[in-house]
């Protein structure tokens, strides 16, 4: 296949996962500053979510202090923000014109359907219970596009690139949350504050849905280091930087035999799903958490760039 | 003005003629609100599935829909039988004026044509002097623009030699009449037009470089998402099942073309494109396009890959050369043409460019290089200040103008706002030539001029479309 | 007398692009004026030199580079014959009738200023074609200043006509629209010209006009320097502007930012027997 539409397939999947992923952020956001004071401390949550959405640079020439407001506005609407969620769906969109005759109609009707939609909501959301309505569309709409792919796609390389795309981008905001928040997560022994951060690691779970799944993994009440077991190693656990890698060495695999042809790419992400599956927290905590996911990110960048120069230009 | 004949009705209004039998009936009996259901159910579907066009000028617009009429515009077989003949022998004879401009140029030294109308023309490209092509076909894919005034009396209006669009609109409008009329449908014979792809793609294959391989590697070049027609050329190439490429998605090495694929560089061998001659190659035309493939001429010249249409064809559908087609067709096939050529004044002649200013009021003014009804000024629905405008810019520049008689375009009938009544009507077939000669899918395109007494049909101009049915026997 | 040409062309980047393409019109064929003794193109990448006959009967050659590279140089060396030919070019090729150059051109539209001035030369010059692109010649060589800073490779005649200043390439641009606009067919000649006052390198080619006259056919005209050819000119390409005859047109994937720098030696040469080697001096 063309590798402009392999290109078009993998961003426009990035872009549905990173729209969700906004939502999601905005979502636990609001959640958590909506309570008291004394159950989550004096931090802004607001300036948090802003860092772990990664636009804290634009954010930041534009406006002096994040309120409720002006991030939720950033995150979801702006269009001074490239990766607004409504400039994620229209980048998503634009890129699934390109390659129309790759989609299929499902598809289509899904990514184009939440386009036309996105116009109902004008300017952005007015009111808080606009903006949860919104924030539920936002997910409604990209587990409708991702369902559509997973049920109607042709499993051929416009699908594992399609795939790629997703789990590229999951790998990437999951390790976005550890990388802010990890000073949250330490083990009990390295750490500062106190019970206040329940509902920050209940906000980080909600933040990749998974609080149910915690519970059903552990059976336990949250501690932060199964907190961060769960989001890195756990296989199980579908946003887990373990799990994307599984799925990321599958698609890339599936590719590579298709081709009759293994590059770069595969070797690098089998080498960091190794690296994922031969570790153990104790050991990650013992050589630093934020040491490590910023190796993580860094790698997971490069593959990027490998996956680009093997098949996308 | 008079009278426009009706394709239902005739001139005179009264009698129904055969070919509109059924339909009259139907219409008679089918409610009003069913019609108007249909009519809405017809809109989403064209909104869902995307078929969009844009609109130069428009900021707000880059995407909107071509309004499709749920009557169709019926032709008998041996109406159509008369205009394939015509047709075909149009097509080959702009093959073979193309292909005599870029060698021997007989045709100017027969004196048909003026050399300066070729030599000062800017559709004329001197890179294809000398060159040969497959099979000496220049114009793969033509759209001819048909009008009717009578029963037995059709005109070209325009052809369309360099990358005619609307073949999509063809496909789809039948689909949906398909879909949406089902009774009807089985009421009439009509002869099918859904292997449109199927010939197009043969007869692209047929063109391919003599050196290729046994199976052609066919692609679709198209200028991107923003262009007006990409809806069309993505469905294009699906139904053709070819890949929809970009020029940076091609590149040229050795003069051979190759498109970047997943699993690395690809031989292309043919490529339909629908890219205008000036941007397909910025080291041989406009240096600042972006949309073609550097060096693309070097390997077309070399012989290493077809073009479709060729580079160059302008020549061919430039309103003032048009003028010429009735010598044309005699001068290479010495025979009389079958289809007649609207009178046309052409305006860089001092005796014509009087007469024209003498009447504008009656005239339809049209820009030599000009398409999709821009920049035409037509007489009759003018204001007096718009026509004054009008003289102002005729005069500066004659050569850019030619002006014809406003004809009185046949009707058909189209559901309005006020019910069923006649609108004007216009025919756009696709003519396929391949190694194997002329093909015709029986149909094309009907455009509909919507408001009322208007004879402007283009899409860009508030025209609409029509299912155009082509009864079998 | 015979000159020597070398030039060289050096593109350095930023970045070390994926691929570069190149479409040259450096090479000289012969006729009357002019016998090209040796030629040669060489590029500093590996990659096969395609050669073809252009538009205009000019020889062109093709090339794509494949990267990664942060340096390509073009060389081309050779020697000419040339002979005096009072200006009138013969037994070149011609691939179509002189009637072709009537054609406007983006680069060469006149537009009301040169249309009045061609209109005035004409005015007093009188019907004679040849001492009307005299007084063409004569007037731009006058009224046009010499000068590399305002324009550019992509200016029109109009523009340059109104600043009064420009390069050969603008002069002659100009010159072709005055021609045109008074029916008088008209090309663009890209070549080189042989300075014997000094031997500094130069930065460029030279450029001049042909206009044709019945009876005496293709005649040049050098807005530069206010005369017709003479065996000082080299001609290598023409067109019905500088984009036709232009010496390389080029394109590139990736490679950040690209600076060209040209070095043109054009000399008279001697053969110097006991060498073996061509020799060049600067001083006839």
């Amino acid at each position: 296949m063309l590798s402009r539409t392999a290109d078009n397939l993998f961003w426009l999947s990035r872009y549905v996962e990173r729209a969700e992923y906004l939502a999601r952020i905005l979502d636990a956001t609001q959640r958590l500053s909506a309570l008291p004071l004394a159950y989550v401390g004096t931090g802004n949550e607001w300036e948090s979510a802003v860092l772990t959405a990664g636009c804290a640079g634009p954010f930041f020439k534009q406006y002096e202090t994040a309120t409720e407001e002006n991030v939720t506005d950033f995150l979801a609407f702006s269009p001074a923000n490239p990766s607004s969620i409504r400039n994620c769906f229209e980048m998503a969109r634009g890129n699934a014109r390109a390659v129309r005759t790759a989609l299929t109609g499902e598809m289509w009707d899904a990514i184009n359907g939440t386009w036309l939609e996105l116009k109902r909501f004008g300017n952005g959301p007015s009111s808080r219970e606009e903006t949860s309505r919104f924030l539920r569309w936002v997910q409604e709409s990209s587990l409708r596009y991702d369902g559509s792919a997973y049920r109607t796609m042709l499993r051929s390389d416009a699908y594992w690139f399609s795939r790629l795309g997703v789990y590229m981008e999951r790998a990437d905001n999951t390790a976005r949350i550890l990388d802010v928040k990890y000073h949250l997560l330490l083990p009990e022994h390295e750490r500062v504050g106190g019970p206040l951060d329940y509902f920050q690691w209940a906000a980080i779970l909600r933040s990749v849905s998974a609080l149910t799944a915690y519970h059903w993994v552990y059976r336990e009440s949250l501690k932060p280091w199964l907190v961060a077991d769960l989001l890195i190693l756990k296989e199980e656990m579908p946003r887990s930087l373990a799990s994307c890698y599984e799925a990321i060495v599958r698609n890339l695999d599936a590719i590579g035999s298709t081709y009759g042809r293994q590059g770069a790419a595969q070797r690098h992400a089998r080498g960091i799903r190794t690296r994922l599956q031969n570790s153990k927290m104790d050991g990650i905590f013992q050589r630093g958490l934020h040491e490590f996911i910023g190796e993580f990110i860094t790698e997971n960048n490069r593959l990027g760039v490998n996956i680009t120069e093997q098949f996308l230009q | 003005m008079g009278l426009a004949f009706d394709e239902m009705r005739g001139h005179d209004g009264k009698a129904v003629r055969p070919a509109y039998g059924e339909l009259d009936r139907w219409l008679k009996e089918v409610p009003a609100d069913v019609l108007d259901y249909r009519r809405r159910e017809a809109e989403l579907i064209f909104r869902r599935i995307g078929i969009t066009f844009a609109v130069y000028g428009e900021a707000d617009a880059t995407e909107r829909l071509i309004p499709f009429d749920v009557i169709p515009r019926i032709m008998s077989g041996g109406e159509w039988r008369q205009l394939e003949k015509g047709l075909t022998q149009r097509v080959n004879a702009l093959n073979m004026f193309i292909k005599d401009i870029y060698s021997g140029r007989e045709v100017l030294r027969a004196g048909v044509v003026p050399e300066d109308m070729i030599f000062r023309n800017p559709a004329f490209r001197p890179e294809m002097n000398g060159q040969s092509v497959p099979h000496d076909i220049y114009v793969h894919i033509a759209g001819i623009d048909i009008i009717r005034v009578d029963a037995d009396t059709f005109y070209v209006l325009e052809d369309n030699a360099r990358t005619p669009s609307g073949v999509s609109y063809m496909l789809e409008n039948r689909e949906i009449m398909m879909r949406l009329f089902p009774e009807l449908f089985s009421r009439h014979r009509i002869a099918p037009v859904e292997n449109y792809p199927d010939e197009l793609l043969a007869s692209l294959k047929s063109v391919a470089p003599l050196s290729t391989p046994k199976e052609p590697n066919v692609v679709l070049l198209t200028p991107g998402v923003y262009n007006s027609a990409y809806y069309e050329h993505s469905f294009l190439a699906d139904k053709l099942g070819v890949e929809l490429v970009e020029g940076r998605d091609l590149f040229v090495k050795d003069e051979v073309v190759y498109m970047r694929t997943t699993q690395g560089p690809q031989r292309v061998d043919v490529i339909y494109r629908r890219v205008d001659d000036d941007f397909i190659d910025p080291l041989a035309f406009r240096p600042d396009s972006i949309l073609g493939v550097p060096g693309l001429m070097s390997a077309y010249t070399a012989g290493n890959v077809t073009l479709a249409n060729a580079v160059g064809t302008g020549i061919a559908d430039d309103k003032a050369i048009y003028s010429f087609m009735p010598e044309i067709v005699k001068f290479y096939l010495g025979e009389e043409p079958l289809l007649k050529n609207v009178p046309t004044w052409r305006c860089r002649e001092a005796e014509h460019l009087t007469y024209v200013l003498d009447h504008l009021p009656e005239l339809v003014v049209k820009e030599v290089h000009g398409s999709g009804g821009y920049g035409m000024l037509i007489g009759p629905s003018a204001s007096k200040i718009a026509i004054e405008q009008f003289r102002a810019k005729l005069k500066a520049a004659p050569d850019n103008f030619i002006a014809q008689p406003t004809l009185a375009l046949s009707t058909s009938p189209t559901c309005v706002e006020s019910g069923v009544a006649p609108r004007h009507v216009d025919l756009r077939p696709f003519v396929l030539t391949g190694r194997k000669g002329v093909r015709i899918v029986p149909g094309g395109l009907t455009r509909v001029a919507l408001k009322e007494g208007s004879l402007v049909v283009n899409s860009s101009q508030g025209g609409g479309t029509k299912d155009t049915w082509v009864l079998d026997g | 007398m015979r000159i020597r040409i070398a030039h060289t062309t050096t593109y350095t980047y930023d970045a070390p692009p994926k691929s570069v393409t190149q479409v040259l019109r450096l090479t000289p064929r012969n006729h009357d004026g002019q016998y090209v003794l040796n030629w040669r193109i060489d590029l500093s990448r590996d990659s096969q030199l395609h050669q073809r006959e252009g538009a205009f009967g000019n020889i062109s050659h093709v090339f794509t580079a494949e990267g990664p590279f942060n340096e390509l140089t073009v060389s081309v060396e050779g020697e000419v014959d040339t002979q005096d030919t009072s200006g009138v070019i013969r037994g070149t090729v011609e691939r179509f009738p002189p009637a072709l150059y009537l054609r406007d051109t983006q680069l060469t539209e006149a537009d009301a200023a040169i249309i009045a001035f061609a209109e005035g030369i004409r005015a007093e010059a009188g019907a004679d074609r040849l001492t009307v692109l005299h007084a063409l010649l004569t007037a731009l060589n006058e009224g046009f200043a010499f000068d590399t800073e305002p324009t550019h490779v992509g200016t029109t005649a109009a523009e340059a006509f109104k600043l009064k200043r420009g390069v050969c390439q603008d002069g002659t641009h100009v010159f072709i629209a005055a021609a045109r606009h008074l029916g008088i067919p008209a090309r663009y000649v890209g070549g080189h010209y042989c300075r014997t006052d000094e031997a500094a390198p130069q930065e460029a080619g030279h450029a001049w006009a042909e206009a044709y006259i019945d009876k005496l056919g293709w005649v040049g005209f050098d807005p530069t320097h206010g005369l017709s050819p003479t065996e000082a000119h080299v001609r290598v390409a023409v067109g019905l502007d500088y984009l036709g005859a232009a010496p390389v047109r080029g394109s590139r994937v990736g490679g950040g930012n690209e600076t060209m720098s040209v070095a043109v030696k054009v000399t008279p040469a001697t053969w110097q027997a006991q060498g073996g080697s061509w020799q060049t001096q600067s001083q006839k």
